[in-house]
């Protein structure tokens, strides 16, 4: 065998992820890794028991991630991540529940389910690749695809204009609202650690490549996207929600855009449905 | 490190040091961590892993353990660690 310096040693997060899965599915310079990789130091660094955790996604590429953390988790349909997940907030309101899914997942076939989520302030943490297509089957114009770009649907560019998913979520009700790019590791992980401790439904993007399915149809190597990550983004916490767009000619705005207080769905509907029942301690208290 | 004025209390800060670990098998070559390292400790080997990518290798001393290349690496192919005793 050859020499090894690293034998004996163990990567950090090798306790999160079901190592016997690895190598996973992603291509060679996917950032859906890396995402990943945040979320499990996110998850760590919060020192939350892991059996206090679930985490579930839906298809896609980016709905795998579900399949490689190494706690209780659901690979659920597509675009359904959102509704299983609320399932379990409602039963088990104790329970960290993490959404890890993609653009197309959670806001074409979801998109439903997301904005219904976000009104009812359910408390998820909502993270979403979004790297603008459908990777997982070849690369289809999706809901953030940026106008003029191509997919194997557009051929001659998109026509139309894609969603701004952090004002979409905004509108619809979330509590907790970022962007960030998988290139802002650091940020992102600290992001969705303050996402999982806190109550509410919150919503994090991250931009990530698709070198195969996007970057290929738009002259745009693993590594020229993760340039524009770094030259052609501002970092501006608070930012107005409406100016948002991702189109990196201008700059995309990244950051913490919302965190407010809110009563969330389980807590509202256990206070108004599920009141304590009357013992003879709390009516002697009366 | 070069400064451009040398601060009044660099004699008395203990600069982290690290030691970064791959594990080459696990590497698909996206190249992530030798562009993003701050202190450039990384480069491309000329040998292939058992997937047929090269892997990155170590070619200074300057690792401050800042475990950047370990967030961003999508493969859990590479982790930093202290090193003492320099
Ligand atoms: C009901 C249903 N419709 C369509 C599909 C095909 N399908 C699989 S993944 C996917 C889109 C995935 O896109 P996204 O969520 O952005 O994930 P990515 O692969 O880009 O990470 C589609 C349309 C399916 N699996 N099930
Ligand atoms: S097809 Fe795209 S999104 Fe899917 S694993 Fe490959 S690079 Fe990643
Ligand atoms: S820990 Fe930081 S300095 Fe050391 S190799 Fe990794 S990125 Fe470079
Ligand atoms: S980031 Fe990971 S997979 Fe990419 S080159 Fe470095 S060690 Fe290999």
């Amino acid at each position: 065998m050859k020499h090894d310096e690293t034998a004996g040693m163990a990567h950090p997060l090798e306790d999160l992820v079901r190592m016997d899965r690895i190598p996973h599915i992603w291509c060679p310079g996917c950032g859906i890794g890396s995402v990943f990789t945040s979320c499990l130091t996110a998850v760590k660094q919060t020192n939350i028991p892991y059996n206090q955790f679930t985490m579930v996604s839906g298809i896609g590429c980016s709905g795998r991630g579900a399949g490689y953390i190494n706690i209780d988790s659901f690979h659920t349909t597509h675009g359904r991540a959102i509704p299983f997940a609320s399932g379990i907030k409602m039963a088990r309101p104790d329970l960290n529940v993490i959404v890890f899914s993609g653009d197309g997942d959670l806001f074409a076939i979801g998109g439903n389910h997301f904005i219904h989520a976000a009104r009812r302030n359910m408390d998820l943490t909502v993270i979403c690749v979004n790297n603008l297509t459908y990777g997982m089957t070849g690369g289809q114009v999706a809901a953030t695809t940026p106008f003029k770009a191509r997919s194997s649907t557009t051929a001659l560019g998109n026509p139309d204009t894609p969603f701004n998913l952090p004002l979409l979520a905004y509108a619809s009700g979330a509590t907790y609202v970022a962007r960030w790019t998988m290139l802002h590791a650091r940020d992102l992980a600290d992001c969705i650690q303050e996402a999982i401790l806190r109550r509410g439904f919150s919503f994090i993007e991250v931009l990530s490549p698709c070198p195969i399915n996007y970057g290929r149809r738009n002259r745009e190597k693993t590594l020229e996207t993760l340039k524009k990550y770094h030259d052609n983004t501002i970092v501006k916490n608070g930012a107005s929600p409406t100016e948002l767009e991702v189109d990196f000619n201008k700059g995309v705005i990244l950051g913490k855009f919302i965190d407010i207080e809110k009563p969330t769905c389980d807590e509202v509907y256990r206070r108004m449905y599920r009141p304590p029942e009357e013992t003879t301690e709390n009516r002697k208290s009366r | 490190m070069k400064y451009w004025r040398v601060p009044l209390d660099s004699g008395e800060i203990q600069i982290t040091r690290g030691r970064v670990h791959i594990i080459e098998d696990r590497c698909k070559g996206c190249g992530y961590c030798i562009e993003y390292c701050p202190r450039e400790v990384l480069e491309f080997s000329k040998k292939f892993n058992a997937k047929g990518y090269h892997p990155p290798q170590v070619k200074n001393e300057d690792c401050l353990n800042c475990h950047y290349c370990e967030l961003l690496c999508p493969e859990f192919a590479i982790y930093s660690e202290a090193a003492f005793g320099q």
